[in-house]
């Protein structure tokens, strides 16, 4: 299959990269753009690792074409950090446990950022509800929910999430 | 108030940052100038004889530059020395469906697939194997040759008298229980990249760099040598960040040594990342296991003796299985006082992927079938299910009768604490109809004794290096698979030097770089190069505080190391004062390694009674020269175990304990049954990293209750029928339920600050925690697990009279369960089913019938 140029607006850049027609935006941020923090881990779009978000939305970078993204936001993990330190969550995600082995963590921080960022102050079931769409081996999910309620804690006053 | 002040606080993983940004490197993240990709090209058929494998159409394929197959490395390997019974690829004949056959190497991974198709194999089919219990009558098509009866091991234990033990019960109870095959599934698939770089002297392509998602670097390097003809020291393996491993990683895997193999064919460096469905395939995770048990116990709830013969279905290669088959008879010691023990164990082949090592290795499923008997044996003599437990406990300091050491014995607090937390007293037995409550314990090796290669060398080494600049950097074999081990020994050596965690640096599991470790496997890394940590650093800080003693004018043992200051005893409270008046005395000598020396004599002319600890390690250097610091660990002698066959595997220097209880509801109508929640008490020893410890035991517990409830593998005529994460249904955050940990510190007199083990023993007690709360529940005994609703409800349908039975694969009663069933019972397909293909196996397996619509479907 020949190669077409297409362009991606990645993490507030734009990039040109000759690619097939058929080339998952996964791979395409993989092996094009070496950001290699959104990962393959279930080859059937049910394991959340590879979430990356478009306009904001949580999507599936396994499932989608990357020709398909052109013109569209597209926000990978390694555009997460905020100026240069780690957000609240990613913070608390340390502090508390939040990732064992880190293979589902970005995947989870894609997901867990774009209801926080629609939801400032989810309720247990809205935490749970968007957790489904992920998975993880390591954690059983509990120290990666109290990581979520603490970096929620922390934006509200306005400081860093810290374990107390 | 702690005396620490390092460990024993929450502390994040030094590798936390990268894992949250997504900038830590996983090896499937590597690649390399001219790296080509690998596919591998599985055997269709369960066991059948290469007749012939041409690769000439795939070779002809532009962009294919290299097809490799058995005889390209024909040498024999395997995890263990009596078990070396694999090769990378097929050599002769496959033995079962995804064995692998021929390695495409290719410039990109769709060529490769479409190169597979183009390899023409020729396969005669051969009897197959899926039933160990009809393995083991096998007298033709053996699976190994050498392996008469397909019995890969057999063993048989008495210690003390159970004869006699039986019968001085008062009550003795059988049954059978089987638990069904589950793997680990961790969330990195497999991946391994291999590349040779050219000799400068020779001009020949010579050393070899491995970087590989794996548990065990340096047995890898071993068994590379041994395959590849390469002495080790020409072969360095890279472990890389590793996505979760549970043991899938513990040994070696086809595709490691595949990669090695194609590199060396294509003349160009390989990658071979595993899809999903291959993770599947090559498995090694807990094998199915029948488990035959008989438990005596007296009237006052002593347990007198215990008899348990144990089949598992092993899978067509030994890999980890000896180990595994002497694990569940040793591990039925060590938990609880069991004066008469005789054990049967037989590790069966069968034409299915190998099992191996999974988290809870060999313990499990005994466990399961030992802590539900236990229960049903204190509801016949009316005793409290947490009391019989209690009766049963063990005096420690003591040896059990098959000659394990127990030196550390938390159970006790560990029953107290989840019996307070779930209100057991109030509750038990006082809940509705539909609701239970269920108590289990479990316990595991920190570490085995006996390392896989019999030596004498350590188990664990570290060295310590430090430097001009106070910073230290600690190299290690240790292998951080997310469990926290370079936290973990970050932790121990700051702690011992008395400096902050910022200084120190960890350089681990490279084997051209770190000493030797021999891997993250039966929860032996915190116990044991934890160990050689504290020992390099102690001896680290020897040479620091012989220099620094000189210029303080004092003794070593005088000087007290702690919060990056180094003082004299006595000293303590003003320069406590002094470090908060002046908190940069060192100032710009901080990292001035040139000029640091002479301004720091200048300066300090004189006795001193304080120092930072940069200079502290400047004085030091001054003397010494260079300051590095070696420690290694090997369990002693007395924690080695009995001199029986088999005898090596068991002993640990400590063991672990848990105990559980489950909070269940089960709904009548539809058979769910919902965990509502956990409490887990674990016992280990002293807790370095109490977020660390919590996030392992209660990952432990999720994952035991992932194989309670809905976690199987399924299998027909050998097809793995659900080879995805999605159909072998791993549960999300939604069907996950709370579990409250409760850390028991029983500090043990060998463990690094009295640390033991904390990744693996929740896991066994979680299972029969949920199958003894389902009893509570709704009055069904179930001895089948996992605990689907489709076994819930056929056992309560068996117990309602009048109730039209459920029938969804012949002779099911989960209650009772008689020998394995091919869809485990669990998945219900009803029907033809779709159109097979021609090569799909029940289509060419000798003398297979169709299904009878009995075995077929529910009449439901």
């Amino acid at each position: 299959m020949s190669k077409i140029l297409i362009t991606l607006n990645v993490n507030g850049r734009s990039h040109e990269i000759a690619c097939e027609p058929n080339t998952l935006l996964l791979d395409c941020l993989r092996q094009d753009l070496g950001l290699t923090g959104s990962k393959r881990a279930c080859d059937d779009s049910s394991c959340g690792a590879c979430t990356v978000q478009i306009d904001g939305v949580p999507m599936l970078s396994c499932a989608l074409l990357a020709v398909s993204c052109q013109g569209q936001r597209i926000t990978t993990i390694e555009g997460v950090a905020e100026h240069g330190s780690l957000s609240a969550l990613q913070k608390a995600y340390s502090d508390w446990g939040g990732s064992q082995c880190g293979y589902c963590t970005p995947g989870f921080m894609m997901t867990v950022n774009a209801l926080l960022s629609e939801t400032p102050d989810p309720t247990d079931e809205q935490i749970g509800a968007a957790l489904s769409s992920n998975l993880c081996r390591c954690t059983g999910y509990v120290q990666m929910i109290q990581a979520i309620k603490a970096a929620i804690r922390a934006e509200q006053e306005g400081r860093a999430a810290k374990r107390t | 108030m702690s005396d620490f002040s390092v460990i024993g606080k929450r502390t994040a993983m030094v590798d936390s940052s990268g894992k949250a940004t997504g900038l830590g490197k996983y090896t499937d993240d590597f690649s390399v100038p001219g790296m080509l990709i690998g596919k591998i090209l599985h055997s269709p058929y369960p066991h059948a004889r290469i007749k012939k494998i041409d690769a000439s159409r795939a070779l002809a394929l532009d962009g294919v530059v290299a097809v490799v197959t058995g005889s390209d490395a024909p040498n024999k390997y395997g995890i263990l020395p009596v078990g070396h019974d694999e090769t990378a690829l097929a050599v002769e004949k496959v033995r079962y469906v995804g064995d692998n056959v021929a390695c495409v190497a290719a410039i990109s991974e769709s060529i490769a697939e479409k190169a597979l198709e183009l390899i023409d194999v020729e396969y005669e089919p051969m009897q197959a194997y899926f039933d160990p219990e009809d393995s083991m009558k096998a007298t033709t098509d053996l699976i190994h040759p050498e392996k008469p009866g397909n019995v890969e091991k057999d063993y048989h234990h008495v210690f003390g008298d159970p004869d006699q033990g039986f019968a001085e019960s008062d009550v003795v109870i059988e049954g059978r229980y089987i638990a069904n095959e589950v793997t680990h599934a961790a969330m990195e698939p497999h991946c391994t990249l291999a590349s040779f770089e050219i000799d400068s002297i020779t001009g020949h392509p010579g050393r070899l760099t491995v970087w590989s998602s794996t548990q065990v670097p340096y047995y890898l390097q071993h068994k590379l040598s041994i395959v590849l003809d390469m002495p080790m020291s020409q072969i360095r393996v890279i472990k890389p960040l590793v996505g979760g491993g549970f043991g899938a990683k513990s040994e070696i895997i086809p595709l490691e040594i595949i990669a090695a193999v194609a590199a060396r064919k294509a003349q160009a460096p390989v990658k071979i990342t595993y899809t999903r469905e291959e993770v599947f395939w090559a498995h090694r995770g807990r094998p199915r296991t029948i488990v035959d048990l008989k438990t005596g116990v007296k009237k006052d709830g002593s347990i007198r003796a215990v008899a348990a013969r144990v089949v598992q279905d092993g899978g067509a290669y030994c890999s980890y299985g000896v180990v595994t088959i002497l694990y569940s008879g040793a591990l039925l010691g060590a938990l609880y006082d069991i004066p008469n023990i005789r054990y049967d164990g037989y590790r069966v082949l069968t034409n299915k992927p190998a099992c191996g090592a999974m988290r809870g290795h060999g313990t499990v499923n005994v466990r399961f079938a030992f802590e539900s008997q236990l229960d049903e044996a204190a509801a016949r003599i009316g005793m409290d299910p947490a009391a019989i437990r209690n009766r049963n406990l063990l005096k420690p300091p003591c040896l059990t009768v098959n000659n394990l050491r127990v030196r550390s014995y938390g159970l006790p607090e560990c029953i107290e604490k989840v019996v307070t937390g779930s209100r057991w007293a109030e509750r038990k037995g006082k809940l509705p109809r539909g609701r239970g409550l269920g108590i289990a314990c479990s316990h595991y090796v920190s570490g085995a004794a006996n390392s896989i290669i019999r030596s004498d060398m350590p188990h664990s080494t570290v060295n310590i290096k430090v430097d001009r600049d106070g910073g230290v950097v600690i190299y290690t074999g240790a292998s951080d698979i997310g469990q926290g081990s370079d936290t973990m020994v970050a932790q121990v050596a700051a702690e011992v030097l008395g400096c902050s965690m910022a200084r120190i640096r960890v350089i681990a599991a490279d084997t051209d770089l770190t000493p030797v470790d021999i891997g993250s496997y039966s929860s032996r890394v915190t116990f044991m190069n934890g160990n050689a940590t504290l020992r390099a650093a102690q001896a680290a800080k020897k040479l620091i505080a012989e220099a620094v003693a000189k210029r303080m004018n004092c003794s070593p043992e005088d000087l007290i190391f702690s919060g990056d200051k180094v003082w004299k005893k006595g000293a303590a409270e003003e320069s406590a004062v002094a470090a908060v008046a002046a908190p940069t005395v060192s100032g710009h000598v901080d990292g001035q390694i040139l000029r640091g020396s002479v301004q720091q004599k200048r300066k300090d002319e004189g006795v001193k009674e304080r120092m930072s600890f940069e200079e502290a390690v400047v004085t030091a250097m001054d003397i010494q020269g260079t300051l590095t610091g070696v420690g290694s660990y090997a369990p002693p002698p007395d924690a080695r175990g009995g001199k029986h066959k088999g005898g090596g595997v068991g002993p640990s220097p400590a063991y672990s304990y848990s105990a559980q209880v489950a909070d269940v509801s089960v709904d009548e109508e539809t058979g769910e049954v919902t965990v509502h929640k956990i409490w887990a008490a674990h016992d280990c020893g002293r807790a370095l990293n109490p977020v660390a410890v919590e996030g392992q035991v209660i990952g432990s517990v999720w994952m035991g209750l992932g194989q309670a409830l809905q976690e199987e593998m399924v299998w027909k005529h050998g097809l793995l029928m659900n080879p995805s994460l999605l159909e072998y249904r791993s549960a999300s955050g939604v069907e996950s339920p709370d579990i409250e940990c409760y850390i028991v510190e029983s500090i043990d007199p060998e463990g690094p600050f009295g640390a033991k083990e904390a990744s693996e023993g929740s896991l066994a007690a979680a299972i029969p925690a949920v199958a003894n709360a389902i009893f509570d529940a709704v009055g069904i005994r179930l001895r089948e697990s996992p605990f689907t609703p489709e076994r819930v409800l056929a056992a309560l349908r068996s117990k309602k009279a009048g109730a039209k039975k459920l029938q969804l694969t012949r002779n099911f009663d989960p209650e009772n369960p008689g020998s394995f069933r091919e869809h485990g019972g669990s998945l219900c397909f009803k029907g033809k089913g779709p159109v097979r293909h021609a090569l799909d196996p029940a289509m060419v397996r000798p003398g297979t019938t169709a299904d009878s619509a009995e075995e077929m479907g529910g009449a439901d």
